[in-house]
């Protein structure tokens, strides 16, 4: 480049040894850029406490002025599926934080296997939460794209149940969302893995989008109580 | 950085977490009235708390990393709180006040 | 090095601007400086777009009746000004710009955390503006910048959803810009350079970040919720469903007040400069205008209710806001203490930077007290939804924040661009801005007192000599701001070369050339000395 009075060096002019290649030149070194990346994941799942925090919020309003019309939904959700769920994920952030294990001791073949594990469960997760939404759909509960809603079983609730199944469909739909950004995550963590990318020295993409994992997972730790375990499961109506 | 869990430490703060994750479902079997929901939500809290302190290490962190988990949910409860001063006091004026 | 005049064509030393051409190294650039320049240049379009909406309020104002536009069409007016301006042109003003290219030369450092996001964060402001454009084209929106329900969420026929998605997207540059400061500032100071040295523009920056990450997230998911309810026509906030309306405006109003505070922090950063700079001394009170920023952050979260007293929110609730809104003002009164008791006994110089800051000073008193006025429970009953509230914030918020923003372009020209401006036409555009200001707004409080409500295409006849005069000021203020514009550009061309420190001004930016080479130091800086230490300086004045 023309700048001769730059500090910007090329990578051959100096040795190799001196930093990871994984160094980027605006950081003094990997302890640094480390700390950065995880004060910056940190900081971003701030945000996203309290974007889900703000559905939370509206939801608790909502379930304070409506307790039976809320308790009487109760009956539609099914707490199995979200108990079921809640261990999925549970095991998920083991694997995961197992994996985040690995790649800080160089264990290349358990980082990966780790990884799919997680991926696998997440998977799970998903396809546990289509069965659900698919039995929504069938017993007419699902208040949105049309015609899917009908609760002439209690029609005294009606209104106010269409609103606790919005909350229900919006917080999980947006849940799931960033559990599908996580599994794309995980796809390039690990195809990363693969080319034996990550080292003691260096492993900062697995650190930060372990946290990520672990964030998604605790949202859903709230979501399961307040979404599934309204009333306690006896028919109100 | 700081030292790195072992795998004996994972699986039981697993161990601990999937029973909980039982507990909070029996509980919900049982009629508790108002609290239902209390008990659920401390689980609930519990959980989060292994997950934070253990899966995403900030037990060995930086006071920084402490403040800024912590913080955010500090600003959930300034939120919802906020949020309750209102919903909770509605009812409290006389009927015919003019708001 | 001097300020002597040289030739502008004379071979210039490789600095961030001529060290690469071609579109492609800018709209691929990792350099916070670049990334600034490109959200000057998007601001600047922006803010003449919303302008262009006050030009035809004001138009439409001059006369009582409604006879410019409809009603319908001026609600759009309204809409798109305030949408535009705050969201487009206040939140990512002073930080985005000033404050990129600033903040990591303030405290020695090579370049923001990430660079790539700050990049990125440019072009989802470039996204969502480009939302607010095609709702603008295809038809406007008329809800208030507010999108108050049920009105957004169900009635109202204009382009809502396009609008919302305009500001959810800009929302994520916002937040990226944020986060990127808060680990900057925590990771990559240089050495020596404690949180006791920082310069104020810093700590007021780092303040507004922590606002807009803890504030935005709950708009966006507010405005996700709206545009769901207008795509799928269900009802979470359509009371005749049961949802409630109120809960709409206190998640709204939970990150748009705090978002105010987004708007004026960086501004009394800039203050803090400047004041210190131009009286030649020392800041008084340096922890308490650091703390002060701080404090106005986390108590900003506090006071939300003052927007929503009348609208039926409980009578309790409205007692709390009400004295946390009495707090709130607390931190602020103590800044314009301390930059007052700077200036005692300073060398003061009447530059142009240094006049802006004067306005600021007075004007953002004006804004605020009239603030506390309005978090008076029973005035306010009397004046909100009134001109009295539009004349308090355009003072805090002009008055205040912009020109907070042109005292800090025309302090940190000379640095961004290597030239110097002309400061007989800068002064000139000064005293126009400041006049034409309070023409345009002060009108406003007596009218608002009166009764004229805000939001309405036509009022009452008696209010129209007043009226009349809000339109002229607005007029001079106008002109006032199309010249800096000229000047600045005929400046990168014509104007004198600036010198590494043309101000004679303590901290580390002006200790590199202008413009800065591109990684802003030869070598990391070493700090050995508090900020603002103009006791060390041999210089008295500015000359």
């Amino acid at each position: 480049m023309a700048d001769t009075h730059s500090t910007v060096v090329e990578h051959s002019e100096h040795d190799p040894a001196a930093h990871s290649p994984h160094l980027r030149h605006h950081f003094d070194d990997m302890a640094q850029q480390f700390d950065s990346a995880t004060l910056g994941m940190w900081v971003f799942l701030l945000t996203e406490i309290m974007f889900f925090g703000g559905m939370f919020g509206a939801y608790t309003v909502y379930r304070s002025m409506y307790p039976a019309a809320f308790a009487s939904t109760s009956q539609y959700m099914n707490p199995l599926y979200g108990a079921m769920n809640t261990a999925v994920l549970i095991v998920s952030s083991l694997t995961m934080a197992l994996a985040v294990r690995a790649a800080r001791l160089g264990e290349q073949k358990a980082l990966q296997l780790f990884l799919i594990f997680t991926m696998i469960f997440g998977l799970a997760f998903l396809v546990i939460k289509g069965f659900e939404y698919h039995e929504h759909w069938v017993d007419n509960k699902v208040p949105l794209f049309g015609g899917h809603w009908d609760y002439s079983e209690a029609p005294q609730f009606a209104r106010q149940a269409q609103i606790m199944f919005c909350f229900y469909f919006f917080m999980t739909g947006f849940h799931a969302l960033h559990m599908v950004v996580g599994l794309g995550l995980m796809t390039t963590i690990f195809l990363m893995a693969r080319r034996a990318t990550f080292s003691p020295a260096y492993f900062t993409p697995v650190e930060v989008s372990g946290l990520y994992w672990h964030f998604v997972d605790i949202v859903w730790i709230f979501l399961f109580p307040l979404l599934y375990l309204i009333g306690h499961t006896k028919k109100i109506i | 950085m700081h030292s790195i869990p072992s795998v004996r430490t994972y699986v039981i703060i697993w161990a601990i977490l999937t029973f909980m994750t039982f507990t909070t479902y029996g509980v919900a079997q049982i009629d508790l009235g108002p609290w239902n929901i209390v008990v659920a939500l401390l689980i609930a809290f519990f959980k989060m708390m292994l997950v934070i302190l253990f899966f995403m290490n900030v037990k060995a962190d930086s006071p920084l990393t402490k403040l800024f988990a912590g913080a955010g949910f500090f600003w959930l409860i300034l939120l919802l709180g906020q949020f309750f001063i209102d919903y909770l006091t509605r009812g409290w004026m006389p009927e015919g006040t003019m708001w | 090095m001097s300020t002597v005049l040289q030739d502008p064509r004379a071979v210039e030393t490789p600095n961030y601007l001529n060290q690469e051409y071609g579109w492609q190294s800018w709209l691929f650039t990792k350099d916070h400086k670049r990334i600034a320049v490109l959200y000057i240049i998007s601001i600047t379009v922006m803010f003449f777009i919303g302008g262009i909406f006050a030009s035809l309020i004001r138009l439409e104002l001059l006369t009582p009746q409604g006879d410019l536009v409809n009603s319908d069409t001026y609600n759009k007016f309204f809409t798109m000004h305030g949408i535009v301006m705050v969201f487009f042109f206040l939140i990512p003003s002073i930080p985005a710009t000033l404050g990129n290219f600033f903040v990591p030369m303030m405290i020695g450092a090579k370049d923001l955390a990430f660079p790539r996001i700050n990049l990125l964060s440019w072009y989802i402001y470039i996204a969502g503006a480009a939302f607010a454009l095609a709702a603008i084209v295809l038809g406007g929106v008329d809800t208030g910048w507010t999108f108050y329900t049920p009105f957004s969420s169900t009635y109202s026929n204009t382009f809502v959803i396009t609008a919302a998605v305009g500001v959810f997207i800009a929302g994520f540059s916002s937040i990226l810009t944020g986060l990127n400061f808060i680990v900057t500032v925590h990771k990559m100071r240089a050495p020596g350079m404690t949180w006791g040295r920082l310069p104020l523009f810093v700590w007021a920056n780092y303040a507004t970040s922590l606002i807009q990450v803890l504030g935005t997230p709950v708009v966006a998911i507010t405005l996700a919720l709206v545009g769901l309810e207008r795509a799928f026509h269900i009802g979470i906030f359509d009371p005749a469903i049961g949802g409630d309306p109120i809960l709409f405006q206190h998640m709204f109003w939970f990150y748009s007040h705090p978002a105010v505070y987004i708007m004026i922090l960086p501004g009394m950063g800039v203050i803090s400069e400047l004041v210190t700079c131009f009286s030649r001394k020392a800041v008084f009170g340096y922890s308490f205008i650091a703390g002060s920023s701080l404090g106005i952050a986390i108590i900003g979260f506090l006071v939300w209710g003052h927007h929503m007293f009348v609208t039926g929110m409980s009578m309790y609730a409205s007692l709390y806001f009400s004295i946390m809104t009495m707090l709130v003002a607390v931190p602020s009164a103590i800044k314009v203490f301390n930059w007052t008791a700077t200036m005692f006994r300073g060398s003061i110089s009447f530059d142009t930077p240094m006049l802006y800051a004067f306005g600021f000073i007075g004007l953002f008193t004006i804004g605020g007290l009239t603030g506390l006025f309005l978090g008076t429970l029973g005035v306010d009953v009397h004046v909100t939804d009134t001109y009295f509230v539009v004349a308090h914030f355009h003072y805090v918020m002009v008055g205040g924040m912009v020109l907070a923003y042109l005292g800090g372009m025309h302090y940190w020209w000379p640095k961004i661009s290597g030239r110097l401006y002309p400061e007989g036409w800068a002064k000139f555009a000064c005293l126009l801005v400041f006049a034409g200001f309070n023409l345009t707004f002060f009108p406003q409080f007596i009218l608002g007192y009166l009764g004229q409500p805000r939001r309405y295409h036509a009022y009452a006849p008696e209010f129209q000599v007043l009226n009349v005069m809000s339109t002229a000021g607005a007029t001079v203020l106008g002109l006032g701001y199309v010249i800096p514009l000229i000047y600045f550009l005929w400046s990168m061309k014509y104007g004198p070369k600036a010198g590494n420190n043309p101000w004679h001004a303590t901290g580390l930016e002006w200790q590199t050339t202008s413009p800065p080479p591109t990684y802003n130091f030869e070598t990391t800086p070493i700090v050995t000395e508090e900020a603002y230490a103009y006791h060390n300086y041999k210089e008295t004045h500015v000359g």
